[in-house]
């Protein structure tokens, strides 16, 4: 795993050196005879954006909810900034909380729920009053100040919501979902923006999303999670391109998984042989494995070559009939049924306006890939 | 199409008929043949009281007589029993209120499966017959009853205290026999109740109390003020209660006009009071219809 160089600085998980900010050391949650969280330890960083990644009841909730001292931890110990939250309670932690459902008060205007937080701390009047009139400005709501939560749209309450969870200018601030109520298009420019407030205000944030595509848009790192256990943190390049588990390379964007038997290992290559793919897999670099070991090979649609001529060569070659093609403007999804019967997914960006000898149903094709493209898995 | 369409009549109109029916000939006919009555004077006749319309000499009179409103102002026992009443309406309503809340709180916050089991014990006593629990209760105040006999055998006075006949002992009997009314619309406000609202406030750096104060308080407004007025309008008007347990310097207007009725058999002034009575109960009513409104 080869990887650019890059400023230590701007990556400061990178660096052995650097101080964690947020520090979860052996955090277990058990609800009844659940285990919600399991054995998490993590390092979040200053001015990080990380973002927590899962399905439902993967424990991601429950672990921003620790954060915020709402749950407290079975066993294991919480510390930001240096401070053990053991026993510091919600009201009295450096946390702002971002809530899925925003949980704006119904009962005052915009512009006291935003100075709500402002007021607990005993903040003079026109302090709160300028500050308040700030952060109404930063989330273009300064119009909107006096109307009650009743009277906004979804994505109005959700600058409410974020402009009140910043306002203490909290040393963390956690967000659950903070766009799951939104359509795509707000969505997507909600993106940026949250990213944008992030960086101007460096407060380190932490997101919980079950969106790998909102997960990937935002973080600098993801931590990946699934039954109470982080299975991966790393950039989302990281996480993507080198996925460590089956579950990883599936949960993130869509991939196709063969199992596989290793007929070959040396230090700078593997051989597979895959009854899934119905044919040979050579891979250009060393795994660690050892012969005979049933493995998964994963490789990501885009990575695939499509073509109806037979290409050179006997590794990395498998045949099929396609079966269904997606046209979504950008590019084209095929589905192709292998010779072993399984289907492959692949992805060709739609370069041309119009293929003179375009690929179409019920073609015999053959699928070819670059031996770095794909991921061997052996868990 | 049958008869009944082509009158115009449909379902709709049926369902909306029986209880207009039902209201005109239980409630509006008697409260006008109660008007009718705080109009007239009374008589030795039967029944006691002057006709309002006579036929004499070929012209027809209709004879209204104030005289009973007159007097209800003229004697103060009855300004002072109306302000008597209010007072121990209000004083019930804040002593309910006080009690139930907690009790709403708690219930709203508990387990959902004890939580049913709560809400039928605050029900259970509806069960069995509100004047024998009022009697009940003079077992529990009387001078050797059970509350007198404990703080003896336990010492810490020699001698009964005197509850029974006080306002005391009202205060006791109507707060008792209202708080259902109390903490029910209490608990259907608080059981609705956001809990992400209470964990922002907390979040924002609000203590317990300050969350209370002001996210819980202002939001249950709506059920507060719904299970006052439950407490309060009855409490008003209460006869049982205070007759039982009040003693005679116990001034409520539902006594009086009890007295009125069947001690004095003054049936238009005690008309009259039951005509004042309930323009003074339409106020908290139309309150409270606004307060639902609002919610």
């Amino acid at each position: 795993m080869a990887q650019e160089p890059l400023a230590a600085d701007a990556k400061p998980w990178r660096s052995s050196e650097e101080t964690p900010f947020i520090k979860l050391r052996n955090i277990t949650k058990v609800f009844g005879d659940f285990t919600a969280v399991d054995d998490v330890s993590l390092d979040i960083y200053k001015s990080e954006l990380f973002c927590l990644l899962g399905g439902s009841g993967s424990g991601k909730s429950t672990l921003l909810r620790m954060l915020a001292g709402f749950e407290l931890p079975t066993s294991g110990t919480i510390e930001i900034d240096g401070q053990d939250m053991a026993g510091v309670p919600a009201y009295a932690r450096p946390t702002n909380m971002m809530f899925q459902s925003y949980a704006l008060f119904p009962h005052m205007t915009v512009e006291k729920n935003v100075a709500y937080g402002l007021l607990r701390d005993g903040v003079s009047k026109t302090e709160v009053k300028n500050q308040v009139g700030d952060m109404l400005a930063l989330v273009q709501m300064s119009e909107l100040a006096k109307r009650k939560p009743h009277q906004l749209s979804g994505g109005q309450k959700q600058r409410v919501a974020l402009a009140r969870s910043l306002i203490k200018r909290p040393k963390v601030l956690l967000l659950d979902e903070p766009l799951g109520a939104l359509d795509k298009k707000l969505r997507e420019e909600t993106q940026f923006e949250l990213v944008n407030i992030q960086e101007s205000l460096g407060i380190t944030f932490i997101v919980v999303t079950h969106d790998q595509e909102e997960a990937m848009t935002l973080a600098c790192r993801i931590g990946v999670m699934d039954q109470g256990r982080i299975v991966q943190i790393g950039e989302p390049e990281e996480v993507y391109e080198y996925p460590n588990s089956r579950f990883v390379a599936d949960f993130i964007g869509s991939v196709n998984m063969f199992e596989g038997r290793v007929i070959e290992d040396d230090d700078d290559f593997v051989r597979i042989q895959s009854e899934d793919a119905g044919c040979e897999i050579y891979v250009s670099h060393g795994v660690s494995c050892s012969p005979n070991q049933t493995l998964w090979f994963a490789i990501r649609p885009e990575k695939l070559e499509i073509t109806k001529k037979k290409p050179k060569g006997s590794t990395n070659i498998i045949s099929g009939i396609v079966e269904d093609i997606a046209y979504l403007g950008n590019l084209s999804t095929y589905r192709v049924r292998l010779d072993s019967g399984k289907i492959m997914r692949l992805t060709r960006t739609n370069r041309a306006r119009s293929d003179e000898d375009k690929i179409t149903w019920e073609d015999k094709v053959y699928i070819t890939w670059d031996d770095k493209a794909g991921v061997v898995l052996t868990s | 199409m049958n008869w009944f369409a082509k009158l115009g009549l449909n379902g709709r109109w049926l369902v909306i008929a029986i209880p207009s029916l039902w209201l005109l000939i239980f409630f509006l006919a008697p409260f006008l043949v109660v008007l009718k009555i705080a109009f007239s004077e009374a008589a030795i006749a039967r029944p006691p009281y002057t006709p309002l319309i006579t036929w004499e000499e070929g012209r027809l009179l209709l004879t209204l007589n104030f005289g009973n409103f007159q007097y209800l102002w003229e004697d103060s026992l009855y300004l002072l029993s109306y302000l008597s009443s209010i007072k121990i309406a209000f004083f019930s309503t804040v002593f309910a209120l006080l009690i139930g809340y907690p009790m709403a709180y708690y219930i709203a916050r508990s387990d959902e499966k004890i939580r049913n089991i709560l809400l039928m014990l605050v029900i259970l006593p509806f069960w069995t017959s509100f004047l024998l629990r009022v009697y009940a209760w003079i077992g529990f105040l009387k001078g050797n009853g059970l509350i007198n006999n404990f703080l003896i055998w336990l010492g810490i006075i020699d001698t009964p205290i005197i509850m029974m006949q006080t306002d005391f002992a009202v205060y006791v009997g109507i707060v008792y026999t209202y708080l259902p009314f109390m903490i029910l619309p209490l608990y259907a406000n608080l059981v609705k109740l956001d809990e992400a609202l209470l964990e922002a406030s907390a979040d924002l750096g609000a203590k317990p109390m300050t969350t209370f104060f002001t996210v819980t308080l202002p939001l249950s407004m709506p059920g507060i003020i719904a299970g006052s007025m439950l407490v309060f309008i009855p409490a008003i008007g209460e006869y049982v209660i205070p007759a039982l347990l009040g003693g005679p310097d116990t001034l409520m207007i539902g006594k009086v006009l009890w007295s009125e009725f069947f001690s004095n058999r003054d049936w238009p002034v005690a008309s009259a009071v039951a005509m004042a009575m309930l323009i003074l109960l339409v106020v908290p009513v139309m309150l409270l219809r606004k307060a639902e409104v609002r919610t």
